[in-house]
């Protein structure tokens, strides 16, 4: 399912012919964006916030290594039993061997992006395994074939009406209905049953504390308790750089996550698992694991300037206030991460060759930046990913993959027209003078002209105006 | 703040004003002139270097960017009618110049570059007497001005100075408007689509003219209204301002 | 996977050794300067929780297995899943009286009655070790006598809180009460009934968990 052939320039156009999803991102984007705005109101105690969750985010970073290896020796003394994964394939691998230990056939599972970037439903399916979302969201995607298109909203890209005809074909019992509440508790009906039945429940991890070996989930709906405490063995998915050092950085960064990401001071359900079953207690499951999974995180980790990737709290924030994603919605990226931070990572994790023109997706304008609870400088390194984007070089996976001579000697000869007072005069000059002549087809100008009028240059610059005014040079 | 101006300033014109708004240029100069100050364009300037450094070119925007640093030799303020390329300066040059040999004077540089309305509003306090007859504006605000210069209110405070304009707020005026450079060029339909909410959301006003500081926008947004043959008409604020003061709108 | 821990860990080290990170002391000022009164405490707790459809009743010490049993025959419930080897579940089956709905024991593995508790119990009822103000939250922490489906599975959550277990911030109360030092196999911060918002970012109660939360405030 792991689409091999991506073309954002492609998707994107796709998305844009479609109204009734531009109209649905529109009004989602923006009761997101002023529902945050909301939670942050007092700018201090915003700027306290974001100063305190990138301190935890960084801290912990800087000890990766260290807090992974307490994580799971604390974890392993609990019960949990932890494995490692460097790749997607060695994960999908381990969860299937849990799986067919205890001979599982149904699993249910919380809504987890990593799961998402291993593919695991497919996976599991191709063994025969059923593995059911449980998050209505995801549920509701899932029913219909799709990827989710925001990683907090994954079902976004619908409306009401959409969902109620996808109910209808899909559901046995389901009678047509656009009533909210019908729809919701019909999804609670079915879905109860499979938490019942279920052998294994899946989640992701919100946060990993390593001082206490405990796994931190946030939900609203339920499932993810379900799914971690119902079925007799739950397995939990994280990416390495999800852990915090200690039980009191949970708070804080929980705080800017809900609060950014669905505008609540909580969720519903913040739920702390440590260990599995113990000896007397009445429910839970009775084996619980824990995989840890790198896929690229490490390699990201290894440059100091796009190591800080790896702070993100996966919120959402940032696309919910990029102007980009609210035109094109997620599935224009065609990867579980959109938007923003799906441009930086995406191409970190599948490499520039694949997907060097994420980073171009993006006009630089900031708005990420300025909201992101954890101070990743997002636009930085989408900067610094298109270079590496154009130069062989080790850094990032495929650096140099869009690699073009016609390009490389385009910016040569700027810098050497901009780069001497003669040569940038006689440039523009003849510019000023014949640029107008310059025919609509050209490229760039092509693409310009297909909604705007040419810019008309001026019959004389600003050089020529200051010098003939008298303007002094020195 | 120093409510006393500069004796002297450096100013920046930026390349797209060189070649497509002149006039905002000369605008930007007679606005800081007429407060006493002895404006210096160094003739040798040409451009920040940000389409280089944007389109991951580092290298490339680095010559050009050590070029530009070379012609400012005096500890003077330096004024640039534009957000994109004072933040450029500002914000950019000291990581680009970052081990070179004239990263100090690049970190000096930057540390002493201006957006203009930022240098009007507070270095200058400038005050200003409308003479124009009352119309209906909006503003649209850059996104590297507000986000990389802090630029605010500044411009609409002094908007707010002249008395027979009546600004009017756009519903997304922090919106990008879809310009971003080679993004417009790069990835045209969602250019386009952005610049078109930003059209329908000027006509919603009801302004005559949309007033910005960033002539990167303006190229955008006028041509698109331009395109749909709307009466408004897009204004660099430099321009606005001296066209108000004269009487000449 | 041996390998691919070894493979990992070393990776971290190495570049996290090549290039430290610097890093910046937590200033967790902000949080602990999120205070209210105790007398404030309460009222925000329930202004919080009614804003996401939580309920609340009041009770005494003395008559709130009365006033619980009251409530629940009021509206309709017919069965009532309890810890009876807690204190609280002791003094809710001694205070119980005649009619109302039916008692019904959690003293044996979930495993032993799962359909039951999923098709044929109305509500659980359970304690609390406080509430948090700042977000309007129940603590709850789980035992082997107060198994935690509790709080889930039923489609009413009936909830004890004594009125003077009231704590400003999560953060307050994990450090106050050094959680650190021991957390429980679950720990729960529980605000209201379950709810959704994921067609059309309409908010819908009682998705998979239950559809009520009632607190009963206990003084």
């Amino acid at each position: 399912m792991a689409p091999t052939d991506v073309n954002f320039g492609r998707a994107s156009r796709t998305a844009l012919k479609d109204q009734q999803l531009r109209a649905n991102f529109r009004r989602a984007m923006d009761g997101l964006m002023s529902k945050r705005a909301v939670q942050f109101a007092d700018p201090k105690e915003w700027h306290a916030m974001r100063a305190l969750g990138a301190s935890v985010r960084v801290r912990a970073l800087s000890k990766l290594p260290e807090l992974l290896e307490q994580l799971e020796a604390n974890c392993t003394r609990n019960g949990i039993t932890v494995h490692w994964a460097s790749t997607t394939d060695e994960a999908n691998a381990i969860v299937l061997k849990i799986m067919q230990d205890v001979n599982a056939k149904l699993a249910v599972k919380g809504k987890s992006m990593v799961s998402e970037e291993m593919h695991l439903n497919a996976f599991l399916e191709k063994h025969g395994i059923e593995s059911l979302e449980a998050d209505l969201g995801e549920y509701i995607v899932q029913l219909d074939h799709e990827m989710p298109s925001h990683i907090i909203m994954p079902a976004i890209h619908k409306n009401t009406k959409q969902i109620a005809h996808l109910f209808r074909e899909k559901i046995k019992e389901a009678e047509y209905t656009e009533d909210v509440a019908q729809l919701t508790d019909l999804a609670r009906r079915v879905l109860r049953k499979k938490f019942m039945n279920a052998d294994v429940g899946i989640s992701g991890v919100n946060a990993a504390v390593a001082e206490t070996g405990t796994l931190c989930l946030v939900e609203n709906e339920g499932n993810g308790r379900m799914v971690t405490t119902v079925p007799s063995v739950h397995i939990a998915v994280m990416g390495l750089e999800k852990v915090v050092e200690k039980l009191e950085d949970v708070p804080p960064v929980l705080s800017l996550l809900t609060r950014s990401a669905t505008a609540q001071p909580i969720t519903t359900y913040v739920n702390m698992i440590t260990s599995p079953r113990k000896e007397g207690e009445k429910d839970g499951p009775r084996e619980i694991h824990l995989v840890i999974l790198d896929n690229g995180r490490s390699k990201i980790y290894a440059d100091e300037e796009l190591r800080h990737t790896l702070r993100c709290i996966r919120c959402g924030a940032c696309m919910n206030h990029c102007p980009v994603y609210t035109r094109v919605g997620g599935h224009a990226f065609e990867a579980p991460y959109p938007g923003p931070i799906g441009s930086i990572l995406v191409p970190q994790m599948e490499g520039l060759g694949k997907r060097g023109e994420l980073p171009h997706a993006c006009t630089m304008c900031n708005a990420c930046v300025e909201i992101c609870p954890v101070k990743i400088p997002i636009v930085e390194i989408m900067g610094r990913l298109r270079q590496e984007a154009v130069h062989p070089g080790d850094a990032v996976k495929d650096a140099g993959a869009c690699a073009s001579m016609a390009e490389a000697l385009i910016w040569k000869g700027w810098a050497v027209m901009n780069s001497s007072p003669t040569t940038y005069r006689f440039a523009t000059t003849i510019a000023a003078k014949l640029g107008n002549a310059a025919p609509a087809s050209l490229p760039l100008l092509k693409e310009w002209t297909s909604v705007r009028s040419k810019p008309r240059f001026a019959g004389r610059t600003l050089h020529d105006l200051a010098r003939e005014k008298g303007i002094p040079d020195a | 703040m120093q409510t006393k101006g500069p004796d002297n300033v450096y100013f920046f014109g930026t390349c797209l004003v060189d070649l497509f708004y002149p006039q905002a240029g000369m605008a930007g100069m007679e606005l800081l002139k007429r407060e006493g100050i002895r404006v210096v364009f160094p003739q040798g300037q040409s451009c920040c270097g940000q389409p280089a450094y944007n389109s991951g070119y580092r290298d490339e925007a680095l010559k050009v960017a050590r070029a530009q640093v070379a012609l400012f030799t005096e500890d003077w303020p330096i004024v640039v009618p534009s957000g994109s390329c004072s933040g450029m300066i500002k914000t950019h040059y000291p990581d680009l110049f970052k081990g070179e040999p004239d990263e100090a004077q690049a970190v000096a540089v930057a540390g002493r570059t201006y957006e203009l309305t930022q240098f009007l509003v507070h270095i200058l306090n400038v005050k200003l007497e409308d003479k124009g007859e009352p119309v209906r504006i909006t503003w649209h605000a850059s996104c590297h001005a507000q986000r990389e210069m802090g630029v605010l209110d500044e411009p609409k405070a002094l908007l707010r100075q002249l008395a027979n304009v009546e600004l009017v707020e756009l519903k997304r005026e922090k919106e990008c408007c879809g310009f971003g450079g080679t993004f417009a060029v790069r990835h045209p339909e969602i250019s386009a689509a952005m610049v078109e909410d930003k059209v329908a959301d000027i006509e919603g006003t009801g302004a005559k003219a949309v007033v910005s500081g960033d002539c990167g926008c303006l190229m955008n947004i006028n041509g698109a209204l331009d395109a749909g043959r709307k009466p408004v008409k897009g204004k660099h604020i430099a321009e606005f301002l001296m066209e108000r003061i004269h009487g000449s709108h | 996977m041996p390998d691919a821990r070894a493979a990992i860990l070393s990776r971290l080290r190495a570049s996290r050794d090549a290039h430290p990170m610097e890093t910046v002391a937590s200033d967790f000022t902000v949080l602990k300067e999120k205070r209210c009164s105790p007398a404030e405490r309460l009222e925000r707790i329930k202004q919080m929780m009614e804003a996401v459809h939580t309920e609340f009743i009041d009770a005494s010490d003395q008559d709130w297995p009365t006033v619980v049993q009251a409530f629940l025959a009021k509206e309709g419930v017919r069965t009532l899943l309890y810890a009876p080897a807690t204190e609280a579940g002791g003094r809710l089956a001694s205070g119980w009286g005649e009619g109302g709905p039916e008692l019904v024991r959690y003293d044996r593995t979930v495993d032993e009655f799962k359909e039951e508790m999923f098709t044929a119990i109305d509500a659980g009822i359970t304690t609390t070790l406080g509430a948090i103000a700042d977000t309007g939250s129940l603590v709850l922490w789980p035992s082997a006598d107060e198994p935690r489906l509790l709080s889930l599975v039923p489609h009413m959550h009936v909830a004890l809180l004594k009125a003077d277990a009231l704590y400003d911030t999560f953060w307050q109360v994990m450090t106050e009460n050094r959680w650190a030092q021991g957390m429980p196999t679950n720990a729960l911060l529980i605000s209201g009934p379950s709810k959704t918002a994921d067609i059309e970012q309409t908010l819908a109660y009682g998705v998979h968990g239950p559809k009520r939360l009632v607190v009963v405030v206990i003084k």
